[in-house]
């Protein structure tokens, strides 16, 4: 399945939704979209991934690079990761940089 | 020019060879650097680096992921073409003896690598000897790879007639480590516990969420922490193949593997079948999963070791498979005689050549990147007195490569720990040159400390060797040289040492040939497992007393898994074939011998409240400071009168306090068979005496919390009873 990414702002709050498989070639288009979300100064930042079918090392790195973009007082929480994403992000240790959410949670994601 | 003009000009800086030069097959290329070595990420491309002195020729072989064929061939000679005229145009890739060239427009992620050479003599021919076998039909694994797939999932039978089995991968070294650095914790304050990372959390009784592997390891970091260990050194973690063994347990039918791991087919590859990630064939994925694990045991306070293979490969001899260094240069990475056969020091087929300046610099670049990029804070050198034998396999005086090692700016502050013995007869310990840096694997304290242990008559002077930390062997040295063990992953287990006499390693269908025969151990009556409550409480006492042996020794304990909680491997002193229950840690042992543990767990308190159990330098035995002590005295069933005869099974000795800014720790070991009363020496005015742990004291009053011991009602003297052990401090 294509890597696709669509983003928006919604009550402070940048969510970026990310479907598909996040790999080395497509890698950049989310940090693009992660330097664009810095620049709107959000409260937090929201990936959504229910889609996202796949999650390289570069994608992997991707989160990393958000967690410094953003800031370490914004939040960055992925909502609706598959099993298989979730694990990825877990066993390597990335979920240390992010708030796993099993979904959309606008109390705390908008807080 | 203000700042930030000169700000943004650096910004704007790009390197100006970052474009391609030369095009093969529509592929971009262009020079490369020679170093470093293997494969990095550049701009725009990947840089490939390989050396070989008798290569006369080699091309990069490119794979996508699992492909049977590769997508594409390289030469680092010859004719190409003039990306921007399409012009023919000459080339060659290569300074000295490396081969060198940038491949653009790859992504890491998706491909695998390898490399054919040609150079003098003819093909290589199976089981017959040479000193070059080059062979244009192999593909192979680059030396330096930073990542091997081929082996992605523990356990799974490979496809055997791969052209390529164990293929190079690239790896982003970008791991985010925030403020983690090796820890540098001194050595004499190590507790040092050897693991097997699928031996730590496969057993089912495990109970972690990915059995097995590096992130299931990161679950029983609170239990290292709780049991009191800060230091867990690994059995290998290079990439190896399990596989390799192809027999059968004989009595079971179970296939056979090598389990252990030594047998390296990749020095700076972690092993992706020791990864949950590694089925996903992402080399960086699986390098993270390690960092991770490194990373949480540091904030846990635990350094990490690993166990590492330089004296030979997987290649084997002249009947072995042609995966990397023998296509490559075999001339320059083994030992040969001089009709080409391997040298075989290693007793596993060949040896690696560890004195060629060549094969010196891997192992340091080896070292050197697991200490930079995995932080890695110590390494124990398998079989290392190979690493001291020169070309030829004669033992040098003042080896290369250990001196490199020991002055090495990058490994300034790793642990090096040599096993200081190999295959060939090469027996070291107390003499491995150490450069005022390396430390041993001291097997002599392993069998002083066994035969004493079992009540062997005329040990008691070695025994009071082995508890000073061996000044017999590193008198020059310290007893920081000396790396303390009763057991290791080679040999019985701590309960197993209490529970047979002879090996029992029919299930390894070597006819119980293997395995070593001269165990020190004693079954304490009987045979392996027995309902005889004497027999198992004597047993257990034993186990009780072999912990004080090693916590109260000056030197560096190292404990084996599952020691502390009674782990059989039912009586195999040489389980490196088994993938199952034998290996396994069964953590249902946590509750059943809940009180072995908690006695090791004590034990491993004491000695860190206690420096006078782990000084830097020997103890003298004399009153230095004017204390009216020495800072080590040496009593018996009369203080101050020790029993030296070779009847004698009985040794005391006090450390005195204020050498040390300590308590008085007094030690006492009755391994006699009957009871003995211990006078204990007098203390200062004001200081009492105050018991910690008695083995033959019934459980809970065997052992108490430093802190908690309880005042002796009798401070003059102590009864022993039969084979145990005491220790009492005065403050």
């Amino acid at each position: 399945m294509a890597f696709n990414l669509t983003s928006d702002i919604h009550n402070g709050v940048v969510r970026i939704t990310l479907s598909g498989e996040l790999d080395a070639s497509v890698a950049g288009q989310f940090k693009t979209a992660v330097e664009q979300a810095a620049v709107a100064q959000p409260k937090s930042l929201a990936l959504l991934v229910s889609d996202l079918s796949y999650m390289s090392s570069a994608g992997l790195r991707a989160l990393v690079f958000a967690k410094q973009k953003m800031g370490a007082s914004i939040r960055i929480f992925v909502v609706g990761a598959q099993e298989t994403v979730q694990e990825t992000i877990e066993m390597t240790g990335f979920s240390h940089s992010v708030v796993m959410l099993e979904s959309y949670d606008a109390a705390q994601i908008e807080a | 020019m203000n700042d930030s003009t000169a700000v943004s000009d650096l910004a704007s800086l790009v390197r100006v060879d970052s474009y391609p030069t030369h095009e093969h097959e529509g592929i971009r290329l262009r020079h490369g650097t020679p170093l470093p070595f293997g494969a990095t990420i550049v701009a725009g491309g990947v840089n490939f680096s390989v050396f070989s002195h008798n290569a006369n020729y080699c091309q990069l072989v490119l794979f996508k992921k699992g492909a049977a064929k590769p997508f594409a061939e390289i030469p680092f000679r010859g004719l190409f073409t003039d990306p921007q005229t399409h012009e023919p145009l000459w080339g060659e890739f290569r300074i000295g003896d490396v081969f060198s060239m940038v491949v653009f427009d790859l992504d890491p992620e998706s491909i695998e690598y390898g490399f054919r050479m040609t150079g003098p003599g003819n093909s290589a021919t199976r089981g017959e000897p040479g000193i070059h076998r080059f062979d244009l039909t192999h593909v192979l694994m680059d030396p330096y790879t930073r990542a091997v797939s081929g082996r992605n999932v523990w356990g799974v039978a490979p496809n055997w007639q791969d052209v390529y089995p164990y293929r190079a991968g690239i790896v982003q070294n970008d791991f985010d480590w925030e403020s983690d650095r090796p820890l540098e914790i001194p050595i004499e304050k190590l507790v040092i516990y050897e693991a097997h990372v699928r031996g730590m959390t496969k057993h089912a009784s495990s109970n972690v969420r990915h059995a097995g592997t590096f992130a299931g390891l990161r679950e029983k970091i609170p239990y290292l922490k709780s049991l009191g260990v800060n230091c867990i050194e690994l059995l290998p973690i290079y990439e190896f193949d399990e596989m390799e063994n192809d027999r059968l347990n004989p009595l079971t039918g179970e296939r056979l593997y090598n389990y252990w791991g030594y047998s390296t087919v990749g020095f700076f590859a972690p092993k992706a079948g020791y990864a949950a990630v590694g089925r996903r064939g992402d080399g960086t994925m699986v390098a993270d999963e390690l960092k991770q694990l490194v990373k949480e045991l540091h904030t846990a306070g635990i350094e990490v070791m690993l166990d590492v293979v330089f004296n030979h490969t997987a290649e084997g001899n002249e009947f072995g498979p042609t995966l990397s260094f023998r296509g490559i240069d075999n001339q320059t990475y083994y030992m040969l005689t001089p009709e080409g056969y391997y040298f075989n020091f290693s007793g596993t087929g060949n040896t690696l050549n560890c004195n060629n300046p060549i094969v010196r610099n891997m192992v340091v670049d080896c070292l050197r990147y697991w200490a930079s990029e995995y932080h890695v804070d110590g390494f124990r050198f398998d079989l290392a007195a190979i690493l001291g034998r020169d070309p030829s396999g004669a033992p040098l005086s003042n080896p290369p490569l250990l001196e490199s090692l020991a002055f090495d700016p990058i490994l300034g502050k790793v642990k090096l720990i040599a096993e200081a013995w190999d295959a060939g007869g090469l027996y070291q310990v107390g003499s491995f040159p150490a450069y005022g840096r390396w430390a041993e694997w001291n097997g002599k304290f392993r069998d002083s400390v066994r035969q004493f242990l079992k009540g062997e008559p005329g040990k008691v002077g070695e025994m009071a060797l082995r508890v000073q930390g061996s000044p017999d062997l590193y008198a020059s040295r310290g007893p920081t040289a000396s790396i303390n063990f009763i057991t290791a992953h080679d040999g019985f287990t701590l309960h197993d040492m209490v529970s047979y006499n002879e090996k029992h390693n029919e299930a390894n269908g070597e006819n119980n040939n293997d395995g070593a025969n001269d165990n020190e151990s004693w079954n304490c009556g009987w045979e392996g497992p027995t309902d005889d409550t004497e027999i198992n409480a004597l047993r257990n006492r034993q186990m009780k007393n072999a912990f004080i042996m090693l916590l109260t020794s000056q030197g560096i304990p190292m404990m084996l898994m599952g020691d502390e909680v009674a782990r059989t491997q039912n009586g195999n002193n040489n389980t490196y074939c088994h993938d199952n229950e034998l290996n396994w840690m069964d953590w249902s042992l946590v509750e059943k011998n809940a009180e072995l543990l908690s006695f090791a767990s004590r034990m491993t308190k004491f000695r860190a409240a206690h420096p006078a159990l782990r000084r830097r330098d020997f103890l003298t035995g004399r009153d230095t400071l004017g204390s009216g002590y020495p800072d080590i005295s040496w009593h018996g069933p009369h203080a101050w009168h020790p029993d030296w005869s070779h009847d004698s099974r009985v040794l005391a000795w006090m450390l005195c306090g204020k050498h040390s800014k300590d308590d008085y720790v007094y030690v006492a070991l009755n391994m006699h068979w009957d009871t003995h009363i211990f006078e204990l020496p007098q203390l200062p005015d004001g200081k009492r005496w105050h018991v910690f742990a008695n083995t033959g004291a019934a459980h809970p009053n065997d052992i108490y919390e430093v802190g908690t011991e309880p005042e002796l009602p009798e401070q003059s003297h102590i009864f022993m009873g039969p084979r145990s052990t005491l220790i009492v401090v005065g403050r």
